[in-house]
Formats: C-alpha cells, sequence, structure tokens
C-alpha cells in the first residue's frame, strides 16, 4: 500500500480559502499595519524631531556618563560575579510538583531547568516551571504582613492570631485548614500538629480534582492515592479523556514515558499505539494515532462498553447497559478491545473523569489487563494530588451552619479556582476570622482580615515526597525579596515551636539518615541531599491487591442513571499556558499560545466546524463572533473558535482565565470558567450540560499565532510515514527532491552558486523528532527566558508582531485528495495534527545574510548564522527573505516602555532581575531571531579551553533542548564523533556544500529550496490499526 | 662623548688588567669552596623554586617580603630560624600554635601587633616548594630595593614630545627664512634689472616685460581674487570636515579617562613598588568574565594593620564597619553590546594585564590606556597567536592548520573576527 498524498493546512481560514485569507496571504504582512500615531505627524513635526534629535545627540556625546563599580563589602566566597551558581530545588505552585535546577546570577536565580537526577519529574521542564521564576520578580507581590488591611509587623499578627485562636478554641468552633494538595511531609507534619492543637480540620483541594481517580482506587486497592503509571511500557494506550500529556499532574515525566515509548530507528521499529476518546482536542488526543471525539457524557459509556467486550472476550461478568446499546461506535470499542487484549499486561486504560463509579470500571479494566503491578504501579503511589471534594462539601455545610472560627488558606485561592467558590464566598462571611498565606491580593485574600504573605518556593526551605520513599529538596536560592514568611515558619510558631524551619527539616531528616544506615556522616548526607536536591530510599514491595468491592447490581443503577442530552455540552480544561490560573500575572504564559488552537491572551469557546456553521459563525483573519450562553442563571459572552476536531455538539472552554485579583497582566483576560462548573455537585464536575448557544453577532478579534505562515502545498515542511510502512522500509514517507542535471539527478544542495562553509572546529546542527515532540511549549518559555524575548501584548500578537524565537507549529492533515472537498470537510472533522517546532535554521546557504546591506547577519565558522543587533539597521530585508519566517523585528522598545508594561521583565527594576546578563536586551529597530543560545555555546567552550580539553558532549546546550520533557531536540556538535547528534543523525561525513546524513528519517524542512539548513525534523511516524 | 669615556675607561682596564688577574685568581682560590657551597641555583629543582616563587608571589607577598617586614615578618633564612614542621602547622593553623601557647609564636604575635596570619590551605608539597624558594632567595645578596627607577624610566615620553616642538618651531623659523630670502632676492634682482634697464636707457626691457618688473603686489586683489578665495575655502572645507569626522570617531572614546576615584587608590603603590599580583584584589580575572573590583574585605586582609590612621585608609575601615559598599567610578566603560570575558584573555590566552591595561603599575591614578574601540579588538585579533601550548582544547585545529598555513595561528583563524563571539 503506498501512501496518499496528505494535505496539510494551518488552519480553518486556510482550509475553507477564505477568500479574504487568500488575498493577504499574498503579502508579506497580511494588512496595512499601523503604528500608532504616525498618520498625524506633518512635515514640521518631523523637522522638530530631527533638530532635536540632533541637538540631543551632541549634547549627548559631549560626555559620557560616569558610571559605577560597587563591590560587595564582604564578598560572599560562593559567588563570584558573572559566574553562575546552580542550586538543587524543587519547583511547588499549587500542588504542582517538579524537581528543578536553579540557575543563579550574582545572588538572583535567572533560569530553571530540570533536574535530570530526578526519576520523578523527568529532567524536563513544563511551561509554568519555566515561567515560575518570573513570578519571583512580580511586584504585586504583597510587601508584608497584612491586618484587616493595614500594614503591621510580625508581632502584631501573630499576637493577634494566638489569641483568637484561643478564644475561637474556647468557644468550640471549627479550625479549618484548606490547602492545595500538599506533598511535603514535613509541612504536613506541621499542620498536623497545628489542627492537633486547635482542633482543626485540614482539607485538601486540586485545581483539576482528582477525587473520583482516588476514591475508586480507595475502594478498589484500599489506598487513597495515585498510582505511578509507566507510559514507556505500554504498548497500547487508551485514554478517555485525559489529558496526560497537557493538563495531567506530573505531565513532563508522562511526556518523557510517551516519546520513549515512539523512539524509533532502523535497529528499533517499535512503537506505542495511543487511542484517545475525548471532547476537546487536547495534545494527547493531537497526539494520538487514532482519535474518537465523543461527548464527555457518552465517555461512561464507552468505557463501560469496553470493559463489557473485554469481559465478554475473557469470561467475566458484564454491566447491563442495554439502554445505550446504540448510542456508540461498537467497531472502535472492538478494536480498541482486541488491541488490548493482544497487549495484556502492556497497556493502560485511563479516564480523566471525576466519577468514582467511571474511574472504579476503569480499574476493572486495567486489572482484566492484568495491568497492575506492570504499568499501573501502586507500591510507587504518587502524593501530588490528594484532593478531597467530600472534605470540601462538609467545609461547606459547616460554614452553612456557621460552625466554623476561623479558616486558615494555605497558598490556595479556592475562591477563584474551587468548583464551589460562589458558595464558600457566601459561607465565609460569618467566619470570625479569616487568614490567607497568598502571595498577593488575590480573591481569596482580599476577603481575609490576616495575610501572611507566604515566601515564593525559591525563596524557602522544604521537602517533598512527591512518590513514596522519592524526596525531592527546595532550598533558597535567594534571599527574601520583601517581608515574608513560609507558611511552616508560621505554624510552628503558633504551634508553640521555638525553631525554625530550616531545624525542623534537618530533625526530620536525621530520622531518614538513620533509616538509610550509611558510614557516612549526617553533614555529607544533608550536602549530598542539597547537592543532588532528589533522594530515594529502597522501596520495599508491597504486596496491593486489587479487590473488586463494589458490586455489579450498584454499577449498573450507575449507568442506567446516566443521561444523553441533545442540547451542548460544554467541556472545561485546562490549556498547557495559564493551566490552574495561579500564574496569571505571567506575561510569559499569556503570551504563550494554546498549543492546539495558537490563541493567546484569551480563553473562547471552541467549536466543531459543523456546530460552527449551524451557528452561522462567520470568521475572518484574526476575527471572530462573540457566542453567548447561560450556566447557573449567569450569562456568559466569549469568543469562538473554529476547532476542528472538537466533538460535534461540545464546546470546550479553558479554566485558568478571568482572575480579577491577579495583577494587572492576568486580571480581566478571558472569563473563569470555574464559576461556570455545577457547585451543587458531590465533586467537581468539569462537564456541564443542556446549554443553548446563541451567536449574538458580535465582532470580536482574537489574537493567534496560527494562520501567519501558509504552507502553500510544499510536500517539503512535514513529512511522515506510518508504522507498518517504515517497517517495510525506513524511507517511506520520505519527500525528495532531486535536481536533474547532466551528469544524472543530484541533491539540491549540491547544485549551488554558494562556495559553502568549511567547519574546522565546531559545527552546532541540531535534531527536532517529530515523533517524539508532543506540542507541549515548554521549550518555547525556556527560550524566552534564556534569551531575553520581550512579551508584547495582545495588540501587537495581532498585529503580527510577537517575538517569540521558537514557536510550535501546528499542522492538520488528512489522507484525503487535496480536491476531494468532501473528504477534506470530514477530514477537518477530526484530523490528523502534527506540531513542528520551528526556530531559524540556521541555514549553510542563507538567504538572509545575502540580503543584508550592513552584512549584520553573518556566517560564523562553527555553522551559525549570526545576528548583530548593533550593526543592523533595520532594513527587514532578511526577514522578507527569509523561507521559514523565524525572524523577528523590534516594532518598538519594549523595555522602559510604559505602553509595555505587560512586558514585565523589561519594565520594572523588580523583573529586570530576571534578564539574562549574557544577553543584550534589544532596543527598536533591530532584527532578532533564534541564536542557537549562542552565550551557552561561548560559555561552554570557554569552560573547556580553560579546563585545556575538548567540551564534552551534553555539556553545551540549548535552552529549548535541555527544557524539553520528551526530549524531542537534540543539541550537539558533529565534529564530536561521539556525541549524541552525531550517532542519531547517524553521519556518514560531509563536504563544504553537502552533509551526509545517514539516518532515514531526516529532512530538511524546505530542502529544495537549497539554503542547506543545519537543523534536521526526523519524520514523524504514525502507528495506526491497519483496518 | 659617551664613547670617549667609554675608550677611556677600555684602555684603563687593559693597563690594569694583570693586576686584576692577579686579584681575581686569589678571589677565586681563597673564595671558592665558600662561592661552590653558596651556590644554590645548581642545587635546588628549579621547577620546584618555579612552582614555588608562584605560590609565594600569589598568596604570600602581600604580608611578607623575602627581606623587607611588611605585615609579618621577613623570611629571609626562616628555614634556619625555624624547624620546617613548625613552619607548615603554623602556615596551616597559626592560630592553633598560638593557642597551644608555643613560646616563639607566641611572642611573633605579639611583636607584631597581634595580627593573626590567615591560614592557607596548601599540601606539604607546596609548602616545600614555597620553602625552597624562600632558601633559594635567602642565598641571593641583599639589594638595595630602589623605588624611583620605575616612575624615572617613565619620563622619557614628555622629553620625546619636547623636542618634537623644538624641531617644529625650528622647521617654521626656517620656512620663514627661506620665504624672507626668496622675497629680498626677487626684489633685489627686480631693483637689479630696473637698474640695468636705466642705465641701459630703457633698451633692455620691452613693455611687456615693464609690466612684469614694475607689476607691484597688490595684496588686497591678490587675496580677493578668485582663485585665492577657491583655494582657500577649499582647504577650509577639506580641514573642517576632516575635523568634524575626526570629531565624531572619537565619540564615545573615553581613551585616557582618568576620574578621580572615591578612595585615592595607587596601583603605582600596590602593584608596582610592593608588587602585589594582580589577582590578589583582582579574583575574577582568570575564572571570569569580570575581573572584580576587589570588595572592601580584601582590603582589609591588609589595612588592618597597615596605615589605619591615614585618612584615605579610614575610608576603607569606614565602609567596612558601617557596611556600605565603595562605590568607585568605572574607568573601563565597554559598551552593553560588546561581550567581553577577561578569563578568555587572560586564563586561556595567557596575555598580561599590561596589554590592554598599560603601564599600570606606574598608574598612581588609573586612567584608561587603549581607546577600547572594535578597531582595537580587531587588530589584535588579526596579530596576536592563539596560546595553544598544552592546550588540548586547540591539538586538532593546530594540526589542520599547519596543513593549510606555514603562518602561525592567530585569533583571526579560529573565528576571532566573527561577529557573535562577542555580539550577542
Amino acid at each position: 500500500m503506498s501512501l496518499k498524498k496528505k494535505t496539510y493546512w494551518k488552519g480553518i481560514e486556510e482550509l475553507k480559502n477564505d477568500t479574504d485569507f487568500i488575498k493577504k496571504s499574498q503579502n508579506e504582512f497580511p494588512e496595512y499595519l499601523p503604528i500608532k500615531g504616525s498618520m498625524e505627524n506633518s512635515r514640521r513635526d518631523f523637522l522638530k524631531m530631527m533638530g532635536f534629535g540632533i541637538a540631543a545627540a551632541s549634547v549627548a556625546a559631549c560626555e559620557a556618563p560616569v558610571r559605577k563599580a560597587i563591590p560587595y563589602v564582604n564578598k560572599p566566597v560562593e559567588i563570584d560575579p558573572s559566574i553562575p551558581n546552580y542550586y538543587a530545588s524543587s519547583y511547588s505552585m499549587g500542588s504542582d510538583y517538579c524537581s528543578v535546577v536553579v540557575k543563579t546570577r550574582e545572588g538572583r536565580p535567572i533560569k530553571i531547568e530540570g533536574n535530570t537526577l530526578s526519576t520523578v519529574s523527568g529532567g524536563g521542564t513544563t511551561a509554568q516551571v519555566e515561567s515560575s521564576i518570573l513570578t519571583l520578580y512580580d511586584k504585586e507581590r504583597l510587601k508584608g504582613p497584612l491586618l484587616d488591611g493595614k500594614e503591621t509587623d510580625w508581632k502584631n499578627i501573630d499576637d493577634y492570631v494566638l489569641g483568637k485562636l484561643e478564644k475561637i478554641k474556647s468557644s468550640g468552633k471549627k479550625v479549618y485548614v484548606l490547602s492545595n494538595s500538599i506533598s511535603s511531609p514535613s509541612s504536613q507534619n506541621i499542620i498536623d500538629d497545628f489542627i492537633y492543637n486547635y482542633n482543626g480540620t485540614h482539607v485538601e483541594y486540586d485545581q483539576l480534582s482528582y477525587h473520583g481517580m482516588l476514591e475508586a482506587n480507595n475502594s478498589s486497592f484500599g489506598i487513597r492515592k495515585l498510582p505511578f503509571y509507566d507510559f514507556s511500557k505500554a504498548k497500547i494506550i487508551v485514554s478517555f479523556g485525559y489529558d496526560f500529556l497537557g493538563s495531567s499532574f506530573n505531565n513532563n515525566l508522562f511526556n518523557k514515558q510517551f516519546a520513549e515509548s515512539r523512539r524509533v530507528n532502523r535497529n528499533q521499529k517499535k512503537m506505542s499505539r495511543l487511542y484517545s476518546f475525548e471532547s476537546n482536542l487536547t495534545i494527547t488526543g493531537a497526539n494520538a494515532d487514532h482519535r474518537i471525539p465523543i461527548k464527555s457524557l457518552e465517555s461512561p459509556i464507552y468505557i463501560t462498553k469496553l470493559y463489557n467486550v473485554l469481559a465478554d472476550k475473557i469470561g467475566k461478568t458484564k454491566i447491563n447497559i442495554d439502554k445505550f446499546s446504540d448510542a456508540i461506535d461498537n467497531d472502535v470499542i472492538n478494536n480498541v478491545a482486541s488491541d488490548l487484549l493482544k497487549n495484556a499486561g502492556k497497556s493502560i486504560v485511563i479516564s480523566g473523569s471525576n466519577d468514582k463509579y467511571v474511574q472504579i470500571v476503569v480499574n476493572m479494566i486495567n486489572d482484566l489487563l492484568d495491568n497492575f503491578g506492570i504499568t499501573i504501579d501502586f507500591n510507587k503511589a504518587y502524593n501530588i494530588r490528594k484532593g478531597n471534594d467530600s472534605k470540601m462539601n462538609s467545609f461547606l455545610s459547616d460554614l452553612s451552619n456557621k460552625n466554623v472560627g476561623s479558616v486558615l488558606f494555605l497558598n490556595c485561592n479556592p475562591l477563584y479556582d474551587n468548583y464551589l467558590a460562589p458558595k464558600i464566598k457566601i459561607g465565609i462571611e460569618s467566619v470570625d476570622m479569616k487568614i490567607s498565606t497568598s502571595d498577593r491580593l488575590d480573591e481569596t485574600s482580599i476577603l481575609c482580615d490576616v495575610i501572611i504573605p507566604n515566601s515564593h518556593f525559591l525563596e524557602s526551605w522544604n521537602d517533598f515526597e512527591p512518590i513514596e520513599n522519592h524526596y525531592s529538596f527546595s532550598q533558597p536560592t535567594i534571599g527574601k525579596l520583601f517581608n515574608t514568611r513560609q507558611y511552616q515558619e508560621t505554624l510552628l510558631l503558633w504551634s508553640g515551636f521555638k525553631n525554625t524551619y530550616y531545624d525542623y527539616l534537618q530533625d526530620a531528616w536525621k530520622k531518614v539518615y538513620e533509616k538509610t544506615q550509611t558510614n557516612k556522616s549526617f553533614q555529607s548526607f544533608w550536602d549530598r541531599l542539597l547537592h543532588d536536591g532528589v533522594f530515594e530510599l529502597n522501596n520495599e514491595s508491597k504486596e496491593i491487591n486489587y479487590k473488586s468491592s463494589t458490586s455489579f447490581s450498584e454499577l449498573t443503577s450507575w449507568v442506567n442513571a446516566l443521561k444523553n442530552s441533545s442540547k451542548f455540552e460544554l467541556s472545561t480544561y485546562q490549556n498547557l499556558s495559564v493551566a490552574d490560573g495561579i500564574q496569571s500575572n505571567n506575561p510569559w504564559l499569556q503570551e504563550m499560545p494554546d498549543p492546539i488552537s495558537k490563541v493567546c491572551w484569551d480563553n473562547y469557546i471552541s467549536v466543531n466546524p459543523k456546530d460552527a456553521e449551524k451557528l452561522n459563525v462567520e470568521t475572518g483573519d484574526m476575527t471572530t463572533q462573540v457566542l453567548s450562553f447561560n450556566i447557573n442563571d449567569s450569562n456568559y459572552k466569549l469568543p469562538v473558535v473554529i476547532q476542528p476536531g472538537q466533538a460535534q455538539g461540545t464546546f470546550g472552554v479553558a479554566l485558568g482565565y478571568g482572575r480579577k485579583f491577579s495583577g494587572p497582566v492576568g486580571d480581566d483576560v478571558g472569563v473563569n470558567a470555574y464559576l461556570m462548573l455545577n457547585s451543587n455537585s458531590k465533586y467537581q464536575n468539569l462537564t456541564v450540560d443542556g446549554i443553548e448557544l446563541t451567536n449574538i453577532n458580535e465582532s470580536y478579534r482574537i489574537a493567534q499565532t496560527q494562520t501567519h505562515h501558509t504552507i502553500m502545498g510544499r510536500e517539503s515542511i512535514i513529512q511522515e510515514t506510518s508504522l507498518s510502512e517504515y517497517i517495510k522500509d525506513e524511507n517511506s514517507g520520505k519527500y525528495e527532491f532531486k535536481v536533474a542535471t547532466s551528469k544524472g539527478l543530484k541533491k539540491p544542495e549540491a547544485i549551488t552558486l554558494w562556495k559553502g562553509h568549511e567547519y574546522p572546529n565546531h559545527h552546532w546542527v541540531m535534531s527536532i523528532d517529530l515523533n517524539s515532540c508532543t506540542g507541549c511549549g515548554a521549550c518555547t518559555v525556556a527560550c524566552q527566558v534564556e534569551n531575553n524575548v520581550p512579551v508584547v501584548g495582545k495588540e501587537e500578537v495581532l498585529n503580527r508582531r510577537e517575538m517569540a524565537w521558537i514557536r510550535i507549529d501546528r499542522y492538520y492533515s488528512s489522507d484525503v485528495d487535496v480536491h476531494d472537498f468532501k473528504g477534506l470537510e470530514n477530514a477537518s472533522e477530526n484530523p490528523d495534527v502534527t506540531f513542528q517546532p520551528m526556530m531559524c535554521q540556521h541555514c549553510n546557504n542563507a538567504p538572509c545574510e545575502t540580503v543584508c546591506p550592513v552584512a549584520a547577519t553573518t556566517h560564523s565558522t562553527e555553522g551559525l548564522n549570526q545576528m548583530v543587533y548593533n550593526r543592523c539597521i533595520g532594513t527587514r530585508y532578511c526577514a522578507n527573505n527569509c523561507p521559514y519566517k523565524v525572524r523577528r523585528f523590534n516594532w518598538f522598545k519594549y523595555h522602559d516602555n510604559k505602553q509595555f508594561d505587560k512586558n514585565s521583565s523589561m519594565n520594572n527594576d523588580l523583573g529586570k532581575m530576571v534578564l539574562n546578563p549574557d544577553v543584550t536586551v534589544r532596543s527598536r529597530g533591530v532584527m532578532e531571531k533564534c541564536s542557537f543560545c549562542v552565550q551557552r555555546i561561548q560559555a561552554g567552550k570557554l569552560q573547556a579551553k580553560k579546563e585545556k580539553r575538548r567540551p564534552i558532549d551534553g555539556e553545551i546546550n540549548v535552552a529549548c533542548a535541555s527544557a524539553c520533557p520528551s526530549q524531542a531536540l537534540v543539541f550537539g556538535d558533529i565534529k564530536d564523533k561521539e556525541s549524541k547528534i552525531y550517532k542519531l543523525l547517524k553521519i556518514e561525513g560531509s563536504d563544504k556544500t553537502t552533509l551526509n546524513v545517514g539516518e532515514e528519517r531526516a529532512y530538511n524542512v524546505l530542502q529544495e529550496i537549497r539554503v542547506s539548513p543545519n537543523v534536521w525534523y526526523l519524520r514523524k511516524v504514525r502507528n495506526k490499526k491497519a483496518v | 662623548m659617551f664613547t670617549t669615556r667609554a675608550k677611556r675607561f677600555n684602555f684603563k682596564k687593559l693597563s690594569f688588567f694583570p693586576f686584576f688577574g692577579v686579584l681575581f685568581l686569589s678571589y677565586f682560590f681563597t673564595v671558592s669552596s665558600l662561592l661552590y657551597a653558596q651556590e644554590p641555583e645548581s642545587e635546588f629543582d628549579q621547577s620546584i623554586v618555579k612552582n614555588g616563587e608562584s605560590l609565594f608571589k600569589g598568596n604570600c607577598t602581600v604580608c611578607h617580603g623575602i627581606n623587607d617586614v611588611i605585615i609579618g615578618p621577613a623570611l629571609r633564612d626562616v628555614h634556619e630560624r625555624r624547624s620546617e614542621e613548625w613552619i607548615y602547622s603554623f602556615v596551616k593553623n597559626s592560630q592553633k600554635v598560638i593557642r597551644n601557647g608555643d613560646e616563639y609564636a607566641v611572642n611573633l604575635y605579639n611583636e607584631y601587633n597581634k595580627t593573626l596570619m590567615t591560614s592557607f590551605d596548601f599540601s606539604n608539597e607546596e609548602l616545600n616548594s614555597i620553602l625552597t624558594y624562600i632558601k633559594s632567595e635567602s642565598f641571593k645578596p641583599i639589594e638595595v630595593s630602589v623605588v624611583s627607577e620605575v616612575s624615572q624610566t617613565g619620563e622619557s615620553s614628555p622629553v620625546e614630545s619636547d623636542n618634537y616642538y623644538i624641531s617644529l618651531v625650528l622647521n617654521i623659523l626656517l620656512l620663514i627664512i627661506i620665504i624672507f630670502v626668496l622675497f629680498r632676492f626677487t626684489d633685489l634682482s627686480r631693483k637689479y634689472v630696473t637698474l640695468q634697464d636705466i642705465q641701459s636707457g630703457g633698451k633692455l626691457l620691452n613693455i611687456d616685460d615693464k609690466e612684469i618688473v614694475e607689476s607691484k603686489f597688490d595684496l588686497k586683489k591678490f587675496v580677493k581674487s578668485n582663485k585665492v578665495l577657491g583655494f582657500a575655502s577649499f582647504i577650509f572645507i577639506i580641514v573642517f570636515v576632516k575635523s568634524c569626522v575626526d570629531g565624531l570617531y572619537t565619540v564615545g572614546i573615553q581613551q585616557n579617562y582618568q576620574p578621580t576615584q572615591p578612595i585615592a587608590f595607587s596601583h603605582q603603590i600596590h602593584a608596582g613598588q610592593f608588587e602585589i599580583d594582580c589577582n590578589y584584589c583582582h579574583t575574577g580575572v582568570n575564572i571570569s568574565k569580570s575581573a572584580n573590583i576587589p570588595s572592601v574585605n580584601i582590603c582589609m586582609n591588609c589595612h588592618n594593620t597597615i596605615k589605619t590612621d591615614q585618612p584615605e585608609i579610614k575610608k576603607i575601615l569606614t565602609a567596612y564597619e558601617e557596611n556600605k559598599p565603595i562605590e568607585w567610578i568605572r574607568v573601563h566603560n565597554l559598551p552593553d553590546l560588546a561581550y567581553f570575558n577577561h578569563s578568555q584573555h587572560v586564563a586561556v590566552g595567557g596575555l598580561d594585564c599590561e596589554t590592554c591595561h598599560g603601564p599600570i603599575k606606574e598608574m598612581d591614578v588609573v586612567y584608561q590606556y587603549a581607546n577600547l574601540t572594535m578597531g582595537w579588538c580587531i587588530n589584535c585579533h588579526r596579530d596576536t597567536q592563539v596560546n595553544t601550548k598544552g592546550n588540548d582544547y586547540y591539538d586538532k585545529l593546530v594540526a589542520l592548520h599547519k596543513k593549510t598555513s606555514k603562518s602561525p595561528l592567530k585569533v583571526e583563524d579560529v573565528g576571532g573576527l566573527e561577529c557573535a563571539k562577542c555580539h550577542y
């Protein structure tokens, strides 16, 4: 079977051949882009400005400003100016955790990287982890404790609180401690001590609740915990609306495991197959080999049906679901079931439902398939999601009974991100003392009498046990910026302890130390702990057996109670940028486009193209319409995005937006979807059924980075094949452009006017495996942090002036012919998705270099395409001539400019502390682009020279590649024959004009234009089931 | 004059040669045994001495001299005064030795104003090399150090510039004399011709000749003539444009910038007179991008005891006591767009500080010696050979370069002229 040619399109506008779009796509910029105010300027103004400019320049030239050099009084031994220090620590925000290494310069953290020693987070990072460093320097953080809204000192606060607590204790009212999941054993002990002293109750909740899964595990295994999933061991993965690559807990490890299970080469032609049943198109669905769009409400029926098919084949009892016999697609389920049975013990079935019964059935399926103990391990249970919705509800009933004396909100914001928020808001009015440890005046703390701002995790000591017996450490990497106190200190003080949290931690760890029974001293054990940041105790293998504790009659009555509605179903979800909304005030996250829709600075309604047609939605280029709907007597108006792959009859809205009290960047961006959830439910239900959508015919400008660069039918951009074809022929799916010459067919780069380059020393090359890239976008934020890339704001994104050096292009594709309109229409219902990270390709024959009139962009002897800002005069010829459209022009001065105050890393003294001092902050009027992190290359080379040796592979790595959780990006020097990149690309030699790459899957994007890039892409392989 | 004196000297020396010869021989025989014993160079392993010298200069010279008392005692013949073990334990932890009540150590402590010696984490091998160096130095005769020597050599340039002005004035004078002579000559010849003409009764010159001879030089007319005006304005424009262009090239260049610092610190005294290693204060120069202006605690290592009563030193003390950093004025201001790394040039390239910073050992107040323009950087990168010796990083590059070129490997050959080496 030969593969049919696929058609790729970047957005719905391109697919529809919208006349507006076609017209605009011919131009470099789709529309006339005004520079504000320029129309009103007259010739006189010009002369005035010129005169002033000359005068100012001559005055300024007279005397250079006096610059000071201020050394330390007492230089700390470990700090040498301009030499970075690295500290192992742990990211923790909300319930999330990631083991990290923090890079500090002159005592201030400037970059977070993954800790490769960690087996829990896998060495990668996420967009949230990368950008949390800017949250440290957020000027919206509280500068000190507040009592009744007034600044005060710690003694006052402590006296007030302790006095009140005693009163509450004697009055017999309850004390509640609310928090997100606490995975720190020492913090947990401190909280336990505190609630023991004051007869309190500790309630945990998660922004995305795992209550159903936890309860189901409790009833099936007697453990209220999440098991360790190992996707790398799974041959078949079936996900029912569970976005394990995106919004899931610990998704960076899941990305790594998933990519491992799909890494193919000529010696290894095996890979996993992922089925995804979901309503919104998530990145899990986008990476699935088979994606089946279903309504979330139908998901339990599909799961039960899958159980029945499997039970039938194995010979176990079935659940009676006759009521829904024709509601679902039986063929799909049969296919999935046969695949699963073939790979029993090597599969994972997982669901994102928060319904206990759904999760019980999922457990039953995994039990049928013998997956427990192999791909799903309860011996290594996670502690990072423990939220309990029932406890939240009992807290609520205590509130309504006016039985609560005090609530302590520990680093959590339930009045924003809990589904019960509207009810809690009413309830807490009667509470005598409300305490918050929030770092800012947020939706919750603004209603509190006492605010004890917590220190940022980069300023704190802490320990974590994300997985049982897998420990991780957090150490301060900077002194406290403000008068803050980490909550552990506060609680220790209130519980009557005299020692600091640091001492408490050490005491706690002395106990762990005793367990290890080493002959090292405690100090050396402790030092090692801080150095590595992670520590593992040997797991004692426990016998954890599955026991079916739920009767079939119970399940049958549950299934029969399920309803199916003909109206619209709302599926709320967390996206990968703003996620739970804790870091809403972080501009890096707000401007990071959604991996699928490429929308930034907004949340929106995503609807299926067919539904959009029914609603008469008219969209243009970056313009759309507003849809309106009612939930719980509230009316919501949101822009609509037509989303191929969205299940019909459903629409999605992202959580985490619509903050009111996060700070100037995050406030009033989008609509708060937490408020749309049903607050009468016993557990958080992300799905709301029975919604009427109406088009109010209001136009809306939506900022997308999507349809900028069209493919125009060039087949060399995305290449892909199927596993079955790949097994037969490694070259399958290859699109090779050859030029006919008198000496036969030749590679395009062999016929060239260019002289080529010689690289005597290093030759930096990158490879990007399209099969491993899941599109998560951690690389884009990592690049932004490392290279001081500015945030431009929604208006400028609308003007297509975003500055990202690396973007992830997302292409939809279908198997049908270009001219098969009917087929295309079907395909746009549920397309295949490919992600392609795109940055400067560092072409050996770079088209940008030849057109620069001032030689501001040149080629180095190491294969880099260099960009010199101080030489650039801003003609933008290079950007015009760049076939990859990766060059970014500084239309404005984005630093020290009030108009761009949302670019907070460059517009206030606090934010500026995050800037990388080794990278120039670019000024207005110059071009910029990916430099292959040349500052890191230079630093690595210098280190090697100082140590009189060659650089070791892996020592020099670019920011994007080191952030990538799935290790899709590999960077290195192909002059080093031991390097990973040399082996990966199977380099077979090179001459001045061509590099002979032996890896069959490797290709250059737009090979036919002979620019000979130094970035190689590895063809995507899909593992579709043969029909 | 010098040559004659030399000749005379030679002559004298020759005439007294037998006398000197006898003296020399007798000296040789009488002292040879002694000389033999004192000949240190052959006895000590030169590599150990060299190693010891660098360790000594890097760590000890701040407080100790061989012959001079600085903060601590002079170390000449220390190996004869104290045992090796005693020295080792004292260097490693002097406080411990004093606390243990060693009499000699306690006396020493009291004698030197109760200044504690910093503990050094040297290995015995390193200590041995330092001691060997001290031993070898102890055998050398005591030289009287000449402080003013340095400043004398530094005065050569002003003399040169005086000569330049004198010759300029002389030249101009010569020019004026020549012009005067020429004028006199033409005047005289005109007068002579007119006289001859009158004597010959007007036959000698025709009308045209007369016109020339009798023409009077009209300065006004000459100045106002188009040719002169044109030429003058041409010269003016050329000079103006040239000075403008030259002026523009100096914008942002701060060569010879010599700001007054908050504390009158003199490199001439510290680096010149006392030969304190640059590394001692500028701790980053071998390891990092910036050489580091020393923190106050480094000053305090010595000025805890030295000249504490002087007003300038008191400023350091106050800064230290009040925990207020000293706000030095930056002399070398490289623009932000250029990346410069000290360790690349010093540790890897092996350059001396003076290459870019000039005669720093003679500067009372530091000034910017080089102009720090890009042209200056590039020129150096074109001319300088890469310090490849013993550095594995360059091995392959050197081999490759030898194949294609006979000239040594210069910085430009390893990409030293590329933009992204300094601009990113």
